[in-house]
This record gives structure tokens, sequence and C-alpha cells, in this order.
């Protein structure tokens, strides 16, 4: 069997890896080809905060996250020391008597879930994070969390599933292949479309927008937190809507620096910094943790994040296009559940058994049925 | 707009004092900036003001024309190209102003190559035109035994400069060969003026050992600089010093032209016309960052560009001849001084490349572009962001340094968090 | 001439010096330990290498392109803790 994949992102590269992985265990030849044209994990990939985290926003995220961050910790030990995993679990940190309502559900979903959950009180908060501001009502703590640096896995998961990397663009889907930007047609049983917001010109009709983040890493300083810090608000109203939000979301990362996010902006296609935005959401972040004021900044990008309009990744067949698989669509969650992703889509290519099979990512359940387009 | 000024000129060095002061003469109302604590550039940093000469008369000059304002110690971090009004974001020690501007002239320089060598993360190894720099800011080089290594004119330019302070110049070390710097002697002792600056400069040099074809081994020592070996020829030779002032030529800054959209040329300098102008309309370059041909060719091109932005074309009559000497001027020191990869330094495995970040030039192998590299070994992440591994890597592997983003250098949290000003004419 | 202290030593200094040639005429070296403990001075004298940071006043600086003035309190970064 020949698979390609369109799409060297994590996404991309998790599913390479695990129609790899099916051939190896089941004797099943599979020859599995990934293209991209630039350098591997440079897109959204190497955007994104690296967050592995359980998300109960439906029980279809809560599947798949819980079930992804499971794979993540098999996989950990494989991972090169690049890779910067890290379990550093999150603090889901609750400001006030409001947001402390909020916790009792999360937990028990969460432990139904089997990911463990555990309730600090403002003063077992504020000695799990000294450098959090006094007066914070509790948090929940979610000690499988995990960080990550996304583009070093892609390009070890690539490496592990023997998977030629090509350079260069897909235009168009054709029936049993894709034509490169090249003018070259490669024929394949398998297309994999991984390629993040790429897909749509690909498929003009997948109901997918781009959302807009900002975020900003820190110079190796004084300042130290243990854990990913993410407001409770995050869930309900900051990221809500569709207007622009920020939320106080700050990282550690294993080099002793801080990543701070959280930026939500729709129809802002470009890459320039909004300053105005960037200086919402880091008062945002210091209003919790005070002694940001002290440190300095050494990078700020913006990165696209892929969405849905139910916020659930686009994973399994193409309604009308034989052979075509998508897995796109991840929004802000696809390096937490690009394993996930690859496990279920793998499933639904081979027929094996998942756990995540009775929920349903399939392209199918919007109305708007993808056609591909004609370059 | 009241708000906005009718030029900038970003660099308070040769060009962009010239053009500054240029730019006045020609009515218009002027910011000068530089990240530096003082006017003068990289040539004539501290306190030149009340010195003979040129550079005095340029910065007294700048200094009492009342249509030019200076803000010393300012940095650009952030710039945007627009139709009509460009914007520029600036640190300073009092936090970040944002500039609104109808013309910009970039007046950024150069930085000096680094090229990798076992030793050089040592203490004591420093650039070249760095320790001139250093020497300038006071550091106190009596006494003091200094290999200079790399090349290029600035070394020689360095080495009279660093003995003058007392500093004992063991030997220059140039890896062109002797016929290229000789031609480039000829060259430059044509040059209008400057004949007599070289016998200057030969003066200052006397006594002082110059090896061409000379190459840089290592550097050696433990936590601290204790002596460098070279090789001429067969031959290695270890001298015993305290400082090695070590660089490659310049490269130059085109990091705030890069935001603003200014294409830059093969050589990776910004592309200009004759009048200075960039292909971004109202926005102009002069001096190094348009290539390297010393400070006449950084003032004259600065003149050009403050007549341009400011309309004095009738000032610019015999500039296309001057022009045309310097270029040619240029293109001699550029063929003379060509780096020659049988002459540089050549990086052993555990060579620390990025010295933010301490990656190997064993780990930077096998990568095809800056970014994949950057991507999966974290160089040029760190607080130059690239500055000084950028150009290694150009040279060491032929990637092509791309990425260039605001913020341009690491700013205080605290700046970002407060409500920027915005800094209009008086 | 400014008078500040280079980790808790006073020092007198011409105006128009930097806080790095003050430091390193202190003998105050190396200015910090890389990632990989290895010692670094300063590099290039002109703000690019970022080498030559230093705390001033309780702020990291680079100490190249920060003038000397009255009363400054001058502190090296510590060790490994740095980037
Ligand atoms: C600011 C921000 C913060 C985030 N934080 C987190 C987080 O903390 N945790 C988390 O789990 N997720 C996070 N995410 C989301 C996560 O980064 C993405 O969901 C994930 O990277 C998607 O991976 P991907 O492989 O689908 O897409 P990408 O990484 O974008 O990969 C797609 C690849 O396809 C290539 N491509 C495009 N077009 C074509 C074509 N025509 N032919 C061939 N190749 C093509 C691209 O070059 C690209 O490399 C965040 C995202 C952003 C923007
Ligand atoms: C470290 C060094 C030392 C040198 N020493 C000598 C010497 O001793 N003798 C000699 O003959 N030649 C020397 N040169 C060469 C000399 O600088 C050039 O020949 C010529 O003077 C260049 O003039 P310029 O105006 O183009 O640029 P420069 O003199 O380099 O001036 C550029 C100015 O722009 C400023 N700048 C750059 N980016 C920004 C930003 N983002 N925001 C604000 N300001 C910015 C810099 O701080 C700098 O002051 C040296 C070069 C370097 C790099
Ligand atoms: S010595 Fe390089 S930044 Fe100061």
């Amino acid at each position: 069997m020949k698979a390609l994949v369109i799409g060297g992102g994590l996404v991309g590269a998790a599913c390479a890896d695990a129609l790899a992985r099916h051939s190896a265990l089941n004797g099943q030849r599979v020859r599995v080809t990934v293209l991209e044209p630039g350098p591997v994990g440079g897109g959204a990939t190497a955007a994104g905060m690296g967050h592995l985290v359980v998300m109960d926003d439906s029980p279809a995220q809560l599947a798949l996250t819980a079930r992804s961050l499971h794979l993540w910790e098999a996989l950990a030990p494989a991972l090169p020391r690049q890779a910067d995993y890290h379990g550093c679990g999150t603090l889901w940190v609750a400001s006030d008597d409001g947001e402390l309502a909020a916790v009792e559900p999360k937990r028990r979903a969460y432990l139904a879930a089997g990911r463990e959950a555990t309730w600090l009180d403002a003063a077992e908060l504020a000695r799990a994070e000294p450098n959090l501001r006094p007066g914070l009502a509790g948090a929940l703590r979610v000690p499988g969390d995990s960080v990550v640096y996304a583009p070093v896995v892609a390009q070890f998961l690539l490496e592990r599933a023997g998977a030629a990397v090509r350079r260069g663009a897909v235009t168009e889907l054709r029936d049993g292949g894709v034509r490169l930007a090249s003018g070259e047609t490669l024929r394949a049983d398998l297309v994999v479309v991984a390629n993040g917001i790429g897909a749509v010109s690909l498929l003009p009709d997948l109901p997918l927008r781009q959302r807009k983040g900002h975020l900003l890493i820190t110079e190796r300083g004084p300042v130290h937190v243990r854990h990913q810090l993410v407001e409770l608000g995050y869930l309900k109203s900051a990221h809500g809507g569709d207007e622009d939000s920020v939320a106080f979301n700050v990282q550690p990362r294993p080099t002793g620096q801080l990543l701070i996010g959280s930026s939500r902006q729709f129809e802002q296609p470009d890459r320039e910094i909004d300053w105005l935005l960037l200086r919402r959401m880091l008062r945002r972040a210091a209003e919790f943790l005070p002694a940001l004021e002290q440190i300095a900044a050494l990078r700020i990008w913006t990165g696209q994040r892929c969405a849905t309009p139910d916020h659930l990744p686009l994973i399994g067949p193409h309604p009308e296009l034989d052979g075509v698989f998508l897995a796109t669509g991840h929004e802000g969650l696809g390096i937490t559940t690009a394993l996930g992703t690859a496990e279920l889509l793998s499933a639904q290519v081979f027929g094996t058994p998942s756990g995540l099979l009775q929920y349903d990512f399939t392209p199918a359940r919007f109305d708007r049925v993808p056609e591909p387009a004609h370059a | 707009m009241t708000a906005e000024w009718e030029a900038v000129v970003v660099g308070a060095g040769p060009a962009g004092l010239m053009a500054a002061l240029t730019a006045a003469q020609g009515g218009l109302r002027v910011l000068l900036l530089d990240a530096q604590p003082a006017a003068g550039g990289q040539i004539w940093r501290g306190a030149a003001a009340g010195q003979r000469g040129k550079a005095g008369e340029l910065l007294r000059g700048v200094a009492s024309h009342a249509g030019i304002t200076v803000l010393s110690g300012a940095e650009v971090i952030a710039a945007e190209a627009g139709g009509q009004s460009h914007t520029l974001t600036v640190s300073a020690e009092a936090g970040l102003s944002h500039i609104h501007a109808a013309r910009v002239i970039l007046a950024t320089g150069a930085t000096e190559r680094f090229l990798p060598f076992d030793g050089w993360t040592l203490p004591g190894v420093v650039g070249a035109g760095g320790l001139q720099a250093m020497s300038k800011g006071g550091l106190d080089l009596r006494g003091v035994r200094v290999v200079v290594a790399g090349s290029g004119p600035l070394l020689l330019a360095v080495a009279a400069g660093l003995r003058q302070k007392g500093a004992r110049v063991l030997a220059v070390a140039e890896q062109a060969g002797l016929p290229g710097v000789a031609a480039f002697g000829v060259a430059a002792a044509r040059l209008p003026g400057k004949a007599r600056e070289a016998l200057e400069l030969a003066a200052g040099l006397r006594g002082i050992p110059y090896w061409t074809d000379a190459a840089l081994v290592r550097a050696n020592g433990d936590g601290q600089l204790q002596s460098v070996t070279l090789r001429r020829g067969r031959r290695e030779i270890t001298l015993a010093c305290d400082f090695l002032a070590v660089g490659f030529g310049l490269v130059p800054e085109t990091r705030v032209a890069a935001l603003l959209g200014c294409p830059v040329t093969d050589a990776g300098a910004v592309n200009v016309n004759a009048w200075q102008a960039t292909g971004v309309s109202g926005i102009y370059a002069a001096g190094e960052v348009c290539g390297i041909g010393g400070v006449d060719g950084a003032l004259l091109e600065g003149l050009v560009a403050g007549c341009a932005a400011s309309g004095q074309i009738e000032r610019l009559h015999d500039s296309p001849r001057r022009a045309e000497t310097q270029r040619r001027f240029q293109a001699t020191l550029e063929r003379s001084f060509a780096l020659r990869p049988d002459r540089l330094p050549s990086p052993s495995p555990a060579t620390i490349v990025c010295r933010c970040e301490d990656v190997r030039h064993g780990q930077l192998q096998g990568f095809t572009n800056w970014t994949a590299a950057k991507l999966q070994t974290r160089c040029g992440m760190g607080a130059c962001q690239g500055r000084v591994c950028g150009p290694a890597c150009q040279t060491l592997y032929g990637w092509r340094f791309g990425g260039v983003r605001a913020p341009l250098a690491p700013l205080p949290l605290s700046q970002l968090l407060a409500e920027p000003n915005t800094l209009s004419p008086p | 001439m400014p008078e500040l202290t280079l980790e808790g030593v006073r020092a007198t200094v011409p105006p128009g010096t930097t806080v790095l040639a003050a430091l390193q005429n202190a003998g105050l070296s190396p200015l910090r330990h890389s990632l990989s403990g290895g010692a670094r001075g300063a590099l290039c004298g002109m703000g690019s290498c970022y080498e030559c940071r230093a705390v001033v006043d309780g702020l990291t600086v680079r100490s190249c392109l920060t003038p000397v003035r009255e009363g400054q309190d001058v502190w090296r970064l510590e060790v490994n803790c740095d980037g």
C-alpha cells in the first residue's frame, strides 16, 4: 500500500508514524511519503505552545485529549532530549468563588476519563506556586498534563516511521493521487490531508477558519513557576465567543524560560503583532503573576490555529473522494491531540479497534460537503 | 498630521549624522536616533564632539542644528511601513515610544562577522572592531598583549588604534593573500585625501608584524584566553596573549530594513538606487547597511540620502562621479579580502556555533537551511537572536539567515505592560 | 568622576566609561557562564552579542551600551541562571 501524507506538521508526522507502525505490526506493507514545502514542523507546530492538556469542553474532546495524553506518556521515554518533554502538570487557577464552582464538575469529568485531578485550596495553591498573586481562590491540579517542544517530535516521528519526506506543495487532489506545484503527479492508495489550514486551498469548502494567537517567550530569568498555569476563566468566558480575547496561560520551559499566552482573534490571517492585544494579554498574565514585571521578553510571535465550528478536528474519510482522509482542524489542541488523531485515523483506515471510534470526528458531520478544488 | 516627523534617521554613525544634517539643511524636521549612548557610530563613538576634523565638525553641526532632535540610547525594535506614514517603535530607558514619519533614512551600519573556531568562546577572545569599541569605552589596554586576526582593512585600523592606547600588538594575521592586500592598498591610496591617511596608518603600524595568508587555528586557555595558535604556510605559531581581537569583515545590519520590507541584495545589503532610495516608498538607506565601504562612502551616501529625502537635487551635481569612485573602491575591497575557505578557521564537531544556546557545529551538520536547523537545535533562539551565529552559519553552511521578527531586541516586560507614548516633533 | 559599586566594591571611573569597561578594568571575569558551563566574556563591544549583560540597579542590561553613572550598583549575571 502506498500512502501520501500532505503536510509535515505534528499531525502529519504522527499520522505517518501510525501508518508505518500498523504495517510493522500487521505485516501489511505501507510505504509512507510525506509532502512538505517547508521545514518539518515549521507551521502551526512551531508556533504553538506545546501544552499537552486534557480539556473537557465536550465529551468527544475529553476522550480525544485523555487518550492522547495516555499515548504521550507511552511515547515519552523514546523522545530525544531536545523534545523538552516535561511532565509539569497543569494548574487551573480559580480567581474567585464563581470560578471555584466550576472545579468540582471538571474534577469528576477528569477522573471519569481516567485522568488524575486534585483540588488545591488557596493556601495549598500559594505553596505550590509562590509567585502567583495572593488572594486566589484555589486551583484544580492535573498532574498528568505535560509540555513538549513539538517540531523536534515531528522530526523524530518522521524518522521513526521511516517516511520519505519530499519537499514540495500539493496543489490539487486527484483521483488516486495528488499534483505537486512542480507539475508532477504522484499516485497513492491513500492520501491523508494533514496540512493544517493549508487544507482549504485543496478543499475550499471545508468548514475551517483561522484563529490567530500571540505568544511571548521570556529570557531565562529569576521568576520560576512549576506547573503550566491557566485561568479557569479560559474555559468559559475568555475564549468562548467570536470577539478578540485574552487569557492567563503561562508555561515553564525546561530551559528556565516562561512561555506566555494566550490570545484569540478570528479573521486576522496576517503574522503581524497586534501590540494592543499583546499588552492586554500580558496585563492579564501579570495580574496573576506580578513578578513578570521583572523579566525580559526574548521573542514574540503569532500563529494561526485552524478551527472548526464545533472546535473538534476533522478526522476521517472525505465524504466523496475515494482514498482521501482528513486530519486537520485541531485549533488550539493539535499538539496534544496529534497522537490520538493518528491512532483514530489508522483505525479508520485499517479497521482496527480504537475507543475513539465511538465519537464522531468525521468530516461528514457537517452539512456542507467538501468539494475538491481544481487548480 | 502634526504628530508626524518629516524625517527619522536610524543610526547616528557617519552616514546617519550626514543624512540628518543634510536633510535638516534642506528644511526638514529630523529625528536622529541611535541605540548607542552617544552619537558617532562605530568609528567616532563616545565624546568626539570636541575633536578637530570632519568628525567634530559633523557632530557639532548636528548638535547645534535647531531642526534636528537627537535621541541616544534609543533602539528601534519594531518597524512597519505604511503608504504615506511609517511607524517605528523605539525602546529606551523611558520605555516604548511610537514614532510616525513620512520619510525614514536607515543608517544602521554593520556588525562584525565572527566565525567559530576552537576556543573562540573564551573570555579574552573579542571582536577586532569590538576591542576597538571597548577601548573607546574606557577599557584600559596599557601593556596588554593583543593578537589581531581575521580579515579586512579594519584589522589594520584596529591594530593602530589599540597600539595608540598602549597595547602591545604582537601580530596582525590576515587570511587574504599578499597580492589582494597590495591591490587594496593601491586602490585606497588613490582615493582623494586617502594617501595621507594611509601614510599615517602605516606609521601607526610600524613594527607590528602583518602576516598575510595566515590562518587562525585555535584559541587556548582554561576559563580565560592564554594564547592563540596561527598557521602560516605549514608552520603553526602559538603566541601568548591577553586578547585575541578577531573579525572576518563586516555584515550590513539590515534588520530594521527587513521589517520595513526593503529588498536586500544577494550579498545581504539593502538595495538602493542612485538616490539611496530603497524599494519601499519614502524609505532611504545610507552607509554600510547598503554595503561595506568605509567611512568616506558612508558620508557620501548620507549626503545623497539627505538631499534626496529633502529634495535638494542641485547639491548632488558631482556625486555620481564620487559615487563611481567609491563603488570601484568597494569592489576592490570585496575582491581583496574575499574569504578563502582554506584560510578560514575550521570548527570541530564540539565547537560551539550558537553562543547563546550552546549549539555545536556537530549538531548543525546535515541541515539544509536556517529555519530547519533553528527548529531542531535552538540555534539562533537565544538573546542575540542570530546576530552572531546567523552570519557564521551563512559562511559555514551557506544558509541564508531568515526570520527577522519584532522585537529586534529583548525587552523588559515592564515596557510592554506600560502604555507606550508617542514621540512627536516639538 | 562617577563613583559606583562593582559587586559591592566602590570604584571611581572616568565619565564616558561604559559599565563593561568598568567591569573589565576591575578584573571581574568571566562575565557569565554559558548553558553548558563555559566561562564567557564580552565579544562584540557594540550591543549585538549579549555576552556582556550585567545587572545594573536591578535591571539586566548590555553593559557595553550602558554608560557609568553616579551611584550605580553593578553585578555580573549569576552563574547558570542567565541566557
Ligand atoms: C498560538 C498557538 C498556541 C497553541 N498552543 C497549543 C498548545 O499549547 N497545545 C496544543 O496541543 N496545541 C496548541 N496549538 C495548536 C497546535 O499548534 C496546532 O493544532 C498543531 O500544530 C496543528 O498541527 P498540524 O500538523 O495540523 O499543522 P501545521 O503544523 O500547520 O502543519 C501543516 C503543514 O502542512 C504544510 N502545508 C501547507 N500546505 C501544504 C500543501 N499544499 N502541500 C503540502 N504541505 C502543505 C505546512 O507547511 C505545514 O508544515 C497552538 C496553536 C497556536 C497558533
Ligand atoms: C565594532 C566596529 C568597530 C569599528 N571601528 C572602526 C574604527 O576604529 N576605525 C574605522 O575606520 N572603522 C571602524 N569601523 C567601520 C566603520 O564603522 C565604518 O567604516 C563606517 O563608519 C560605517 O558608518 P555607518 O554610518 O554606515 O554605520 P555605523 O557607524 O556602524 O553606525 C550605525 C549606527 O546605527 C545604530 N543602529 C543600528 N541598528 C539600530 C537600531 N535598531 N536602533 C537604533 N540604532 C541602531 C548603531 O548603534 C550605530 O551607531 C568599525 C565597525 C564596527 C562594526
Ligand atoms: S559586548 Fe556584545 S552586546 Fe555588549
